[in-house]
């Protein structure tokens, strides 16, 4: 068994370090286990969303609305849309911080 | 009890009182002064008043309708807002401005006459850039040059439209200034210059950056106001004037898409609040495109949450820049620690903003989208759901996150001071009451629905719920997999660019060609004149001819010379 609860193994978490300052007081937010489980309870969340589509009747406007899981898939892609165009614009138009001041 | 001053009067008035006082007393007095105003407000009476004659025009100063009350109040209940947040500052000048300011755009909504609404159109314009100069800093002066340059445009441009409006129609009423058929293609000159002028002032797209240069630059306290009242009379003058115009549904579709992507990557989180000011604006826009009952009380039932929302977002991120003295969300994060319950205040605002079910976006946005789809207007729904997550995206989440949690930046400070907090806590209450029992509300929505508006159904909900949730699920994604941009320090370019640096340089490029050409020219010219001088010269100047002296004996000489000649002449002519 290699369970190494004790290891101080580097933090491999994806989130940058939530470490506080030496000698200050811990909060719940700064164990990157917690925030592992609130994303969970947001994955949790989400499928309860999509499933909670099969128990009422929808009023459908268009047709599209009224598909499983719409709103969800809809709300995901196009979130990752509006994200992925700002990194395109970013090539665009960001400049230097002090562009403007010379 | 009824009372027929004009509302915003008091307000005006009362800066100018404000200004004789000294130290805490003009923040005390500011507030007291908002409240008296609002207190007013409720004992007026509907129907118009304060008509006069001026030349040959009847002004009718005051119009009490549902309209004009609806963001009567709300801007009543901002300014009142606004100024308890402001109690700590120290500067006459920005209370008194913001009184001015506020008491003018409260003013124009009730103007019953378009000579009136311009008025207050540049009371508010001239007033408000006192807010951005407070800042004190360079880059806020010429910002707020920019600004007032802008502004006054859009008031030269109304003055402009009411005067052609008026010899054309020969009336100043200000009421529906659309065709029936809602086109503004055949609307007259006159008419096309106020709808501009309303544009500039509501941001459409290429006429917005004005805002998010300015605001960003303002004062801690004169954001929260300026969040407030400009953007949202021009809602109210388009939604008066303009109501049903076919072309406002596209315009206000570009207006909650493009300022999304530009929030996505901006560092300067009250600058990501004004791309998101401009996004909220364009679902008013598309209600007010529309043009029925139900989209039409959705606009004004937006614009009424907005503020408060917005409000409370510059006011938990001009909190954060008055204790840390940044709002870069490159140099924030972990916030939370220090600032909790600034921290609630903006999470709250920021759930609101992004029209979660319970908070007061929920139960206005919803209006617009449900007229957009009672309309089958597919395309339109669309793209306001894309705009929806794109909310969620950089105010519901970037706004809170990068500065009250992400990486903690090791910045410890001080909560926010207590009226900060008290102004927070009461926007942040209306935001969840008002979500809750949407009712009061809906009473005063001014337009005539046939069946009262439902907002909490099953689909609703979980439509909503799964909109915004998944949203959060794939910036999770997005953050885990390292795809989501990192915050940078930088300066995006925007319109704003086109007047900043390509007009200059245009304007340079043609002085310089201008001067070299000009030099050249200069250079043949003065040759030419040297030529002739030279001449001149060699001529009149000594040892010249004309420049010698002559003597009395050559003169008598040359004299007889001439005579003989004239002589010799005669008798050639005469000679057969």
């Amino acid at each position: 068994m290699t369970d190494e609860p004790n290891n101080p193994t580097p933090d491999t978490h994806d989130e940058p370090s939530h470490a506080p300052p030496p000698g200050e007081r811990r909060y719940w937010l700064d164990d990157p286990r917690n925030v592992d489980k609130i994303c969970k309870a947001l994955y949790v969340v989400c499928a309860a969303l999509v499933l909670a589509d099969l128990l009422y009747h929808k009023h459908v406007h268009f047709g599209v609305d009224g598909w499983f899981g719409f709103y969800g898939v809809f709300g995901f892609v196009a979130f990752v849309v509006v994200v992925l165009a700002g990194k395109l614009l970013r090539k665009l138009v960001m400049r230097r911080e002090d562009y403007y001041d010379h | 009890m009824t009372t027929n001053a004009p509302p915003g009067a008091i307000m005006i008035v009362g800066a100018l009182v404000i200004l004789l006082l000294r130290g805490r007393r003009q923040a005390i007095g500011a507030l007291l002064i908002t409240i008296m105003s609002l207190v007013s407000l409720m004992f007026c009476s509907r129907g118009t008043y304060g008509t006069f004659q001026l030349f040959d025009y009847q002004l009718t100063v005051v119009r009490v309708d549902g309209l004009s009350l609806a963001f009567g109040y709300i801007f009543h209940i901002a300014a009142i807002i606004a100024t308890i947040y402001a109690l700590h500052v120290r500067d006459g000048t920005q209370h008194a401005a913001g009184l001015i300011y506020a008491g003018s755009a409260i003013g124009a909504v009730f103007a019953g006459d378009l000579i009136t609404l311009f008025t207050y159109w540049e009371i508010t314009a001239v007033s408000s850039v006192f807010l951005i100069w407070a800042s004190r800093t360079d880059r806020s002066y010429k910002a707020g040059i920019r600004y007032l340059i802008i502004q006054v445009g859009s008031g030269v441009l109304l003055l402009s439209g009411v005067l052609l409006h008026v010899r054309d129609t020969g009336s100043i009423a200000f009421d529906h200034l659309i065709g029936e058929d809602g086109a503004i293609s055949h609307a007259s000159p006159g008419v096309i210059l106020i709808f501009l002028a309303f544009g500039i002032k509501c941001a459409f797209p290429l006429l917005h950056n004005w805002l998010q240069d300015a605001y960003p630059k303002s004062t801690v306290t004169g954001a929260v106001f300026l969040s407030t009242f400009t953007t949202k009379l021009a809602v109210y003058a388009l939604a008066r004037g303009f109501a049903g115009t076919d072309c406002l549904i596209w315009i206000g579709v570009t207006m909650t898409l493009f300022p999304i992507v530009f929030a996505v990557i901006e560092n300067d989180l009250r600058k990501v609040l004004a791309y998101s000011l401009n996004n909220q604006l364009g679902f008013m826009v598309v209600g007010i495109g529309i043009g029925s009952a139900l989209s039409l009380n959705g606009t004004v039932a937006h614009a009424f949450c907005h503020i408060l929302y917005k409000s409370l977002l510059f006011m938990s991120m001009g909190a954060v820049l008055y204790r840390t003295g940044t709002c870069q969300a490159s140099k924030l994060g972990g916030l939370y620690k220090s600032m909790p319950i600034t921290a609630i205040c903006c999470i709250i605002g920021a759930a609101s903003i992004s029209a979660f079910p319970l908070t007061n976006g929920f139960v206005s946005k919803s209006l617009i989208l449900s007229a957009a789809a009672d309309h089958h207007m597919i395309a339109v729904w669309l793209l306001l759901l894309v705009a929806s997550a794109g909310v969620m995206e950089h105010s519901g989440i970037k706004i809170p996150f990068f500065a009250f949690f992400a990486h903690d930046s090791g910045i410890r400070c001080k909560e926010a001071p207590k009226h900060m907090l008290v102004a927070m806590i009461i926007a942040a209450t209306l935001c969840i009451g008002i979500g809750v029992f949407p009712g009061p509300l809906y009473s005063i929505l001014p337009y005539d629905m046939t069946e009262a508006y439902v907002p909490y159904t099953v689909g609703h909900v979980v439509g909503q719920l799964q909109l915004l949730l998944f949203a959060m699920l794939a910036f999770v994604f997005l953050v885990k997999f390292r795809v989501y941009p990192p915050e940078t320090p930088s300066e995006n370019l925007d319109t704003d660019w086109s007047y900043r640096r390509a007009a200059p340089a245009v304007v340079g490029a043609v002085y310089f060609v201008g001067g070299i050409v000009w030099r050249a020219l200069l250079k043949l010219g003065r040759g030419q004149v040297d030529d002739v001088l030279y001449v001149v010269r060699r001529i009149c100047a000594p040892p010249g001819i004309f420049a010698r002296t002559w003597t009395t004996s050559g003169m008598v000489i040359w004299a007889t010379i001439l005579l003989g000649a004239y002589l010799l002449l005669y008798y050639i002519r005469v000679a057969p």
